[in-house]
């Protein structure tokens, strides 16, 4: 039975150069990692680890051959490794990006790469951060479908249009590679912060849902969208490309619009 | 040897991230705004005075004490620099309040940095404006005219 299952044969002719990879280079690369172990010491220092990397490969992977094969000490979170579960943010070469999005080669490879954990939040070891601040301001928006009429017997349906209008805010992973970006967070993590005002403008521009004005209230507090000073670090952050800057401009706009 | 476990840090929140009870009012969103707004009106200020100052007639040859007395006698000038003192001084001043909130890391910093800073403007805006209301050319004093040269002999 089993010898029926082979996989057929390929019933297209390819030719010789396509298909299967060809040799793929390799390159030594040296990984700067912030260490920070509060059980061993107060302060954080700077471990270098040489790796021999791939052309396909990823910063996540070098993190992953040094943890597995060198040191298996080193902590930083990671869930899919495809950038979509956005666990792995961390700021490499002082920009913050997915580790798993981030192709050594785009990198200088001649200099060390160096990774740290998300700036404004509080470091628990190595590269994992405490998130919690970052989840309550999300929670604090309201981050769901809020509707008052009567609960429909099908899907609420919405045209096109209406959908597009909050499309790029519906991208977001809560990776907080655009909180922690942002230098107003960093000051004193009392700012909401970009990722709850893109996660409350989702809300607040969908044509289904009538919380926004409690959304707009909730974002005039002084620690709002008026701390945001457009530096623009936000936007440049975000590894899904999501406008956030525009979105929080948006949100202001809307307020404003709503006050006077 | 026993070990004690941690409880679970959920939904604990750090204190120096927590906000303490929302701000009632809407005086961020003023301030915001009349950013905007007093910037878009010193541009048309700021570059009337330096035109007219500097460029129109003999421009930057002209300025002298009399030049600004002939100025602040006519109402409309008196109007234009009070509009541009003011604008300035308090698109400048709330500028610097929200780096101080951005930059100053403790409470007490920020407490004294705000003291300074509205005391300083309070002292120029009280003293421009007299300036630009009380201003004489040709101050007498004890009836006899003080040094200045433009007015003419009583």
């Amino acid at each position: 039975m089993s010898a029926e299952l082979a996989e057929p044969a390929s019933k297209i002719e390819l030719p010789a150069g396509v298909g299967g990879g060809g040799e793929i280079p390799s390159f030594d690369v040296t990984l700067r990692v912030r260490r920070y172990n509060p059980e061993v010491s107060e302060d954080a220092t700077w471990d270098d680890f040489k790796v021999t990397m791939y052309g396909t490969d990823r910063v996540l992977d070098a993190l992953h051959k040094i943890k597995w094969e060198m040191d298996g000490s080193v902590s930083f979170r990671r869930s899919c490794a495809h950038g979509v579960c956005g666990s792995d943010a961390m700021r490499i070469n002082g920009r913050n990006r997915l580790a798993c999005k981030t192709l050594l080669k785009d990198l200088d490879t001649s200099k060390p790469i160096t990774v740290e954990p998300i700036k404004g939040l509080p470091v628990e070891k190595d590269l994992i951060v405490d998130m919690e601040p970052f989840f309550q301001s999300f929670r604090e928006v309201m981050p769901f479908l809020i509707n008052r009429g009567h609960e429909p017997t099908k899907e609420r349906l919405q045209s096109a249009e209406d959908r597009e209008r909050f499309d790029d805010t519906t991208k977001c992973i809560l990776c907080a590679a655009c909180t922690s970006s942002c230098p107003v967070f960093w000051t004193d993590g009392q700012y909401f912060g970009p990722a709850a005002i893109v996660n409350a403008h989702r809300f607040i521009f969908d044509s289904r849902d009538d919380a926004g004005d409690m959304r707009l209230e909730i974002l005039n507090d002084k620690e709002g969208v008026w701390r945001c000073r457009t530096t623009f670090n936000c936007t440049e952050a975000c590894p899904r490309g999501i406008q956030v800057t525009q979105a929080i401009a948006e949100v202001k706009q809307a307020i404003l619009s709503r006050k006077i | 040897m026993t070990a004690t476990i941690q409880s679970p840090r959920s939904g604990k929140i750090q204190p120096k991230y927590r906000r303490n009870g929302g701000s009632k009012g809407n005086f961020e969103m003023l301030a915001w705004l009349f950013m905007r707004l007093s910037g878009v009106v010193l541009v048309v200020l700021i570059f009337g005075h330096l035109t007219v100052n500097l460029l129109v007639g003999e421009g930057i040859h002209a300025i002298n004490f009399g030049f600004v007395a002939g100025k602040w006698a006519d109402p409309f000038w008196q109007f234009w620099d009070l509009a541009m003192l003011w604008l300035a001084m308090l698109h400048g001043t709330n500028g610097v309040r929200t780096i101080i909130n951005d930059y100053a890391e403790k409470n007490a910093t920020r407490l004294w940095l705000k003291i300074v800073l509205y005391a300083a403007t309070t002292v120029i805006i009280v003293l421009g404006t007299l300036v630009i209301f009380t201003f004489n050319p040709c101050p007498v004093a004890n009836g006899v005219q003080l040094p200045g040269g433009f007015c003419p002999a009583p």
